[in-house]
């Protein structure tokens, strides 16, 4: 007996020592960079106190037991088998222990939901598989995805440093500003969580919640989605830049050129070539992910683009599905996240890649014109 | 685990041999062997899958899954593990033993009790099945959100039409149970001298009957949703997707309960036999047990502090959650001083018992940890919570099976399992399972989300250990699986006692009990 109890003390201290000589254990919540997070930390790091005593405490008990009234060591057993006045005293100091934690937890609560009197309002949506972000004072918009090659993560290329935390656009923001967040999704849930913010909160179809933080430190904060939300859940991070005033108001005069020239593409006429190599790119970033890159599809599970009959058949029909999804499924609604020249290119790219050859274009006016009567035609289709 | 010699004891004449005597039998040790095997068959298939996603987070990067394929695991192995191993296998002692305990020759219901065994195989089949459908099987988790769950193909409807068998085996299983503890315990056997398994299992049956229904009414929801046009849960046609949450929780919370009460239950039985002294405060478990069960009811937004519920909301949900601590808290200082000042010795069932008590506490830590809202808030959906419920659910629920298995398997069998193979499982279950589930505390801590098949850098460490204590976990389960085979075909026979210090009518049988017991009621004094 003796022995066995020697082996797992060996087998611990063994793991103990092998893990502090390694610098990337990390044994508690993130460092905070907000006052919320901060009380959450402190919070967390009192119970865990808590707990360690009374556990300390009633397995110190169990095992001075376990080593002496054991019968091999001649101890006979007594009979008592209950005694009122302990089983009260046991119940009475959990309560009372309990109560002790529930006072400075309830502050946090009360302060965490709080969303009143912001600075500045962001509107976040959860799409599958990306963010979209809305800065409703200053009238920007742009969506958030996971700028991890795909070589990466399937072992064709060394993995980069913030493997899968990294975005193409990231959510910036000024430093010490209470930024309230406007949260809601547009397919399924999911939910928004930047862990050194202490702010977490799922995304609702067809409802919105409030969040709110107060970044105290400049820096980048990472974080990822928390709700299940289909195939590609792990992989759209959030990665939040927290910058100076200066340095915010400089990314907002940027942000607001570049969402004029895009809105200048809109008039265009395009060539072919061009609405091919832009629509590639359109592909890979908003429809790869479950048609694949191949056109295929996954049998099953989300159809085949290649030779289907949507990208074979008139294009008024393949414009409108582009914009307006089919409800039920995954497939979602395009017309409010892709601009006219994007779903332009992204529909002649369909129609002339892989097996499809059927020639035609569309130009960013024919999806402007779609735009207008898609409603109702998509309409039938839903309503089957 | 009586096998076919057994029916030569059976006077009846006319009974079925070989498949047909299990397909038509009404006798509540067989079914509750059926029950047990069952369970063990859905563990090992349940077991793969996690070893194909411990495989899969061995390192960063996807190897061996997809990520489609990789949400079908991690939905299939909690579906499965919960219906398919760790309920049948309580019902699988409640059959076995409660009879035993109360003095009672049968179950109240024999023959329902055959139909809600073999609606279970046909529940397990249909899942299992759903992986060769196209699209394959179940990828939105074993809580079903909708939208998601609305999204899914073919294999959907087949899961909520298992879910449904299975929901009623149980409700039909747990009718059979409460009504043969209420109405068949012998002369003399009051409830409140019942052994505390009978008492657990009264109360979980009292859960099952009152909770089932609810995921019934969930889940046919979502099969409106999904083929009949309804918009239950779809805010474009009026409806609410947080409403699920509400409904399925509401039936999860005490389903928790379900899946460790019956556990409670085992090692109140086993640590007063090997501690050679009565259970302490016996009266108090019992009200604690009541407590629990009733405090399950009203704790269930738990689950659901992100999605946003009013701070009211949240104090009251987090309040009484805290509360579930007390009764919890009674009950483990009850088993300490059950075995205080007692004559211990450490056979297998009392270490699994023991392993329990120190384990489940710490995933009863946990909880406590988790039912602070503003904490749960920051580690809500991370490995934190998987840490915590598999604490709650392996070294819990699982432990306390693996106990009870080894304390009853000589009165079952008549024979006694081999002690030192007994203690190598035991001491590689243990070390394995805390190699596998310790590290993703740490993994939660640090913001690592659950239910991704792939993550960043700096998870990889913890998530190497972990992968290697999974399979040093999955893999002794195969030893379990030889000494309970070498126990059925034979080993040193078991006396009529068994264990020194065992107390209850179960003993006073010969073992392997008979294939009839009690058929005149014993009297209890």
């Amino acid at each position: 007996m003796i022995g066995k109890w020697q082996r797992v003390g060996m087998m611990g201290a063994a793991l103990a020592t092998s893990q502090s000589t390694l610098a990337d254990y990390a044994y508690n919540l993130q460092i905070p960079a907000s006052q919320v997070a901060q009380d959450v930390f402190e919070l967390h790091n009192l119970i865990m106190l808590v707990c360690l005593g009374i556990f300390i405490v009633v397995f110190g008990a169990m095992f001075y037991s376990l080593l002496k009234h054991r019968k091999s060591v001649g101890h006979k057993a007594a009979h008592f088998h209950e005694n009122t006045t302990v089983e009260v005293i046991w119940t009475v100091i959990p309560f009372v222990i309990l109560m002790g934690m529930a006072y400075p937890a309830a502050k946090v609560v009360i302060d965490m939901k709080d969303t009143t009197n912001p600075d500045m309002t962001i509107k976040i949506t959860g799409y599958q598989w990306k963010w979209g972000y809305d800065y409703l004072n200053d009238d920007i918009s742009f969506y958030s995805m996971l700028s991890t090659p795909r070589e990466q993560i399937y072992g064709a290329a060394e993995k980069g440093e913030h493997y899968l935390l990294e975005v193409d656009e990231p959510m910036v923001v000024p430093v010490g500003k209470r930024v309230r967040l406007l949260i809601t999704a547009n397919d399924v849930l999911h939910s928004w969580w930047v862990p050194a913010l202490g702010a977490k909160q799922d995304a609702i179809p067809g409802f919105i919640r409030d969040s709110w933080f107060k970044a105290d430190r400049i820096g980048t904060y990472r974080g990822q989605c928390v709700e299940l939300c289909g195939k590609d859940h792990g992989f759209m991070p959030i990665v939040v830049e927290v910058v100076s005033e200066e340095d915010y108001a400089a990314w907002l005069a940027k942000k607001k050129g570049a969402a004029q020239s895009a809105a200048g593409d809109n008039t265009k006429t395009f060539e072919i070539a061009d609405l091919m190599a832009r629509g590639e790119q359109v592909y890979q970033a908003n429809c790869a992910a479950c048609h694949q890159a191949d056109g295929m599809g996954m049998a099953g599970v989300f159809p085949a683009i290649s030779g289907s009959k949507v990208a074979n058949g008139p294009i008024e029909d393949h414009i409108a599905l582009v914009l307006n999804g089919v409800p039920g499924t995954a497939m979602a609604a395009f017309a409010g996240m892709l601009s006219d020249a994007d779903v332009a290119a992204v529909v002649t790219y369909q129609r002339n890649a892989w097996n499809n050859k059927m020639g035609d274009l569309a130009q960013p006016a024919e999806i402007a014109a779609a735009r207008g009567g898609a409603a109702t035609e998509a309409a039938a289709p839903a309503a089957q | 685990m009586s096998d076919a010699a057994h029916a030569h004891d059976d006077h009846s004449h006319g009974h079925p041999t070989g498949i047909m005597r299990w397909l038509t039998t009404t006798n509540h040790k067989d079914i509750g062997t059926m029950y047990l095997w069952f369970a063990l068959i859905m563990l090992f298939s349940a077991g793969t899958m996690a070893l194909l996603i411990r495989a899969e987070l061995f390192q960063p990067g996807m190897q061996l899954t997809n990520p489609d394929f990789f949400n079908q695991l991690t939905t299939m192995h909690g579906l499965i593990m919960i219906f398919g191993a760790i309920m049948p296998a309580f019902s699988g002692f409640a059959n076995w033993q409660v009879p035993l305990m109360l003095g009672a020759p049968d179950m109240a219901f024999p023959r329902m009790n055959n139909w809600a065994f073999w609606m279970l195989p046909v529940a397990g089949l249909m899942l299992m099945a759903s992986f060769l459908l196209p699209g394959g099987a179940v990828a939105g988790g074993w809580t079903m959100y909708p939208p998601l769950f609305i999204q899914g193909g073919i294999s959907y409807d087949l899961t909520i039409l298992a879910v449904h068998i299975m929901g009623l085996s149980s409700i039909m299983g747990s009718i059979n149970i409460a009504t043969t503890i209420l109405n068949m315990r012998a002369p003399g056997l009051t409830l409140m001298k019942m052994p505390l398994f009978c008492w657990t299992w009264l109360i979980t049956a009292y859960l099952l009957i009152a909770t089932m229904p609810v995921l019934a009414g969930a889940v046919t929801m979502l099969l409106t949703d999904r083929n009949f046009g309804t918009h239950f849960f779809n805010a474009a046609g009026g409806g609410d997707p947080v409403m699920f949450q509400h409904i399925f929780w509401f039936f999860a919370h005490p389903e928790v309960y379900i899946l460790i009460l019956p556990a409670f239950g085992i090692v109140s039985q086993i640590i007063p036999t090997f501690a050679r002294k009565p259970l302490f405060g016996y009266a108090s478990m019992v009200y604690a047990t009541a407590s629990i069960a009733i405090l399950s009811f009203i704790v269930w937004a738990h689950h659901m502090f992100t999605v946003g519920m009013p701070a009211a909301a949240q104090l009251f949900f987090m309040f009484s959650t805290m509360l579930i601590a007390v009764p919890t808290g009674v009950k483990v200082f009850n088993w300490v001083a059950t075995m205080w000042k007692g004559s211990l010795t450490f056979e297998t069932p009392m270490l699994f018992a023991i392993a329990f008590v120190c384990l489940f506490t710490i995933g009863g830590f946990s909880g406590l940890v988790l039912a602070i809202a503003p904490v749960d808030i920051q580690l809500h959906d991370t490995y934190y919570v998987v840490a915590h419920f598999h604490y709650v659910l392996v070294s819990g629920a699982l432990f306390s099976i693996f106990a009870g298995i080894y304390y009853w398997l000589p009165k079952w069998t008549g024979n006694m399992y081999n002690e030192t193979l007994g203690k190598w499982h035991f001491w590689l279950s243990v070390i394995g399972m805390n190699l596998v589930f310790f590290p993703m505390h740490f993994l939660g801590l640090a913001g690592m989300p659950r239910r991704i098949p792939d993550y960043a850098l700096q998870f990889t460490e913890f998530n190497q250990i972990a992968t290697v204590g999974a399979f040093i976990f999955g893999f002794s389960q195969l030893l379990f699986l030889a000494v309970v085979l070498k126990t059925v075909k034979g080993g040193e026979k078991a006396s009529s006692r068994v264990w020194e210090g065992a107390e209850g009518l179960e003993w006073t049988l010969p073992s392997p009990a008979p294939y009839h017991t009690f058929e005149t009621a014993p009297v209890v004094k």
